[in-house]
């Protein structure tokens, strides 16, 4: 009992510290501390970086961001409601380490799983949205993920409301097996039913959307926008070279890519990001000619 | 004892019955007996069942299109780019009934193999299947799926050409097609690309089947950098005929004799013929808005049992 309490405190404190964290204020962050950009290795100062949307200011690559860090910049101040924020998941199946990495990746982030649900408005418009966040298990998808995913859905189906759904992820969650890759079906007939009573979705696509998850909702949506050099594709890169014995493109599998393709609406940088969805709702909410 | 080491042996009883004298009955029953116990002494070990589907003498989507239904008349191409032969589609007549065939098909010879990329369909594949069902749906007529993929196609053209877009379109579509669906996985059912196809009212499995995930090899190289740990993989992934029933993510099992499908293609075609009759005499006679909301509710709650509410 005891250490279940401790371990409860320990939990709760690393989600005070986040929760000071979520909203920087440019006090609070020490001029100090700098980040390297993936991309071209230019170190940024932290306070530069989060000023900039966590984009590099120089090359404009996006830096990888929490689900809260995207929820804030999208989601019009005190309008975010979580939802099933205390889902989780449980491994019915006993496999092996698999418990410790959950209880790991907990405590690392402060979050119970790879996605954050909830409503909001943009621009005043209310939405339901959920953002998966690629710090948690690689943003892979669970049970409980697609469960969380699922209910979003059905909650925008119930309440009429418009559907954001920001994405990232590894694919499926080998730890779950079978019952992970049976949510791909599962949030797909969501979405179905969602778009038959003529209501909005719009995909955000982030770096990585593989897998699992880009062979399902992240492709169903009415409009889909994906952040600029994002990987978007299917199969893993080293399957693909393994299988035709050939090297592929550096291009390959990018945002850009997909899009002159035509699986993508539209490619949006992460600064922008807010006022596109804005945009794209004021299209959707019935007005006659003036 | 596991499947090799059970089939040696009963091999060697075989030949040693065979020199039997015809009048000495006795003697053939004794080893006939040896045999039988043999064969329900021998626990497959699910490394066991990835071996026996991949074996190259395996029953393809093709001989169970032959056997089962009374007339098949294929259908080419998805009406955009390309005619999949991994997707093999037309129209059946199940016992006057007629119904749409979509099938997974691995070829039977190295050359066909090579044309059908060993049953892993491109998304021109899965949109002739879509294009296919949309048409089932339009006339009334039940659907048959059969899965045997190992996955869809890793290819450039195939991730060019949207494979995540055309899987997600058949699982998106699938879900509330106004017509019954029923799935067979005949062998091996890879990842999202075979799920694509078994999105169906009622999915029946040949007993010793796998549908994972991921293929083992591909499963042991994401989790534990090393391909060749496949077997060992096996033991944790849980993708049996018998596990995937009691995660109620199938409906049924249709057994099949000692050594697979292969020792006896009639006696399983049989078992499948009573069960397909069954279940679309079941599924034809239900109302549209019913069969779609039940189908949904059947996919809605898989899962369930893996996640739960902190307090
Ligand atoms: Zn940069
Ligand atoms: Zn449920």
């Amino acid at each position: 009992m005891d250490s279940l309490f401790k371990e409860r405190k320990s939990r709760l404190d690393i989600f005070h510290q986040w929760r000071k964290k979520a909203k920087p204020k440019s006090k609070e962050i020490p001029d100090h501390v700098f980040m390297s950009c993936t991309h071209c290795h230019t170190s940024v100062a932290m306070m530069d970086l989060v000023s900039n949307h966590y984009v590099c200011p120089k090359c404009h690559h996006p830096f990888k961001i929490s689900a809260r860090e995207r929820i804030r910049q999208l989601i019009d101040e005190n309008t975010f409601k979580e939802t099933n924020a205390k889902m989780i998941s449980i491994d019915p199946d006993d496999f092996p380490g698999y418990k410790e990495k959950l209880e790991r990746l907990q405590k690392q982030t402060g979050m119970n799983e790879a996605i954050i649900t909830g409503t909001g408005k943009i621009g005043g418009f209310s939405c339901v949205i959920g953002v998966m966040d690629s710090n948690f298990f690689m943003g892979s998808m669970s049970a409980a993920v697609g469960e969380k995913i699922t209910r979003a859905i059905e909650l925008a189906t119930k309440k009429k409301l418009p559907l954001i759904l920001c994405c990232t992820s590894g694919g499926a969650r080998m730890q779950e097996g079978i019952l992970s890759l049976v949510q791909m079906a599962k949030t797909s007939a969501a979405m179905k039913k969602h778009s038959e009573m003529g209501l909005l979705s719009i995909i955000v696509l982030t770096h990585p959307t593989t897998g699992g998850v880009s062979a399902s909702f992240a492709m169903l949506g009415d409009i889909i926008l994906s952040e600029p050099y994002a990987l978007v594709g299917f199969a893993g890169k080293r399957v693909i070279e393994d299988t035709i014995h050939e090297k592929l493109p550096d291009n390959f599998q990018t945002a850009e890519f997909v899009l002159e393709k035509g699986f993508i609406d539209r490619i949006v940088p992460r600064e922008k990001m807010k006022e596109e969805l804005e945009r794209l709702l004021s299209f959707h909410c019935k007005r006659s000619i003036s | 004892m596991n499947l090799k080491e059970a089939q040696q042996k009963i091999n060697e009883i075989k030949i040693q019955q065979m020199q039997v004298d015809e009048k000495d009955l006795d003697m053939w029953n004794d080893y006939q007996k040896q045999i039988e116990t043999i064969q329900k002494e021998t626990v497959l070990t699910p490394w066991d069942h990835v071996e026996l589907v991949r074996r190259p003498d395996r029953p393809k989507a093709q001989d169970y299109i032959d056997l089962l239904f009374d007339e098949f008349v294929e259908l080419h191409g998805d009406r955009k780019s390309l005619d999949d032969p991994a997707m093999l589609c037309g129209l059946g007549s199940f016992h006057g009934m007629p119904v749409t065939i979509l099938a997974q098909s691995k070829g039977k010879t190295v050359e066909e193999n090579l044309k059908q990329h060993f049953g892993m369909p491109q998304p021109e594949g899965y949109r002739k299947a879509l294009r296919l069902a949309k048409q089932a749906e339009k006339f009334n007529r039940p659907i048959i799926t059969f899965v045997d993929t190992p996955g869809a196609y890793p290819g450039k053209e195939a991730e060019e050409k949207g494979q995540a877009q055309a899987i997600a379109d058949c699982l998106y579509t699938f879900s509330s097609l106004k017509t019954p669906v029923v799935c067979f996985v005949l062998s091996e059912g890879g990842s999202g690309g075979a799920l694509a196809l078994s999105v169906a009212d009622k999915i029946f499995m040949l007993e010793y089947a796998v549908y994972s995930i991921l293929s083992p090899e591909g499963f042991a190289s994401i989790l534990w950098k090393d391909g060749s740990r496949a077997k060992e993989a096996c033991d944790v992934m849980k993708l049996t005929s018998k596990d995937l029933l009691e995660k109620k993510v199938i409906d049924g099992i249709v057994s099949e004799p000692f050594g697979g499908a292969a020792s006896n293609l009639q006696s399983v075609v049989e078992r499948m013929d009573v069960m397909l009759r069954d279940a679309l005499q079941d599924l034809t006679q239900m109302k549209i808005s019913t069969l779609v909301e039940r189908r949904y509710e059947k996919f809605r709650h898989l899962g369930d049992g893996s996640w739960k509410m902190l307090r």
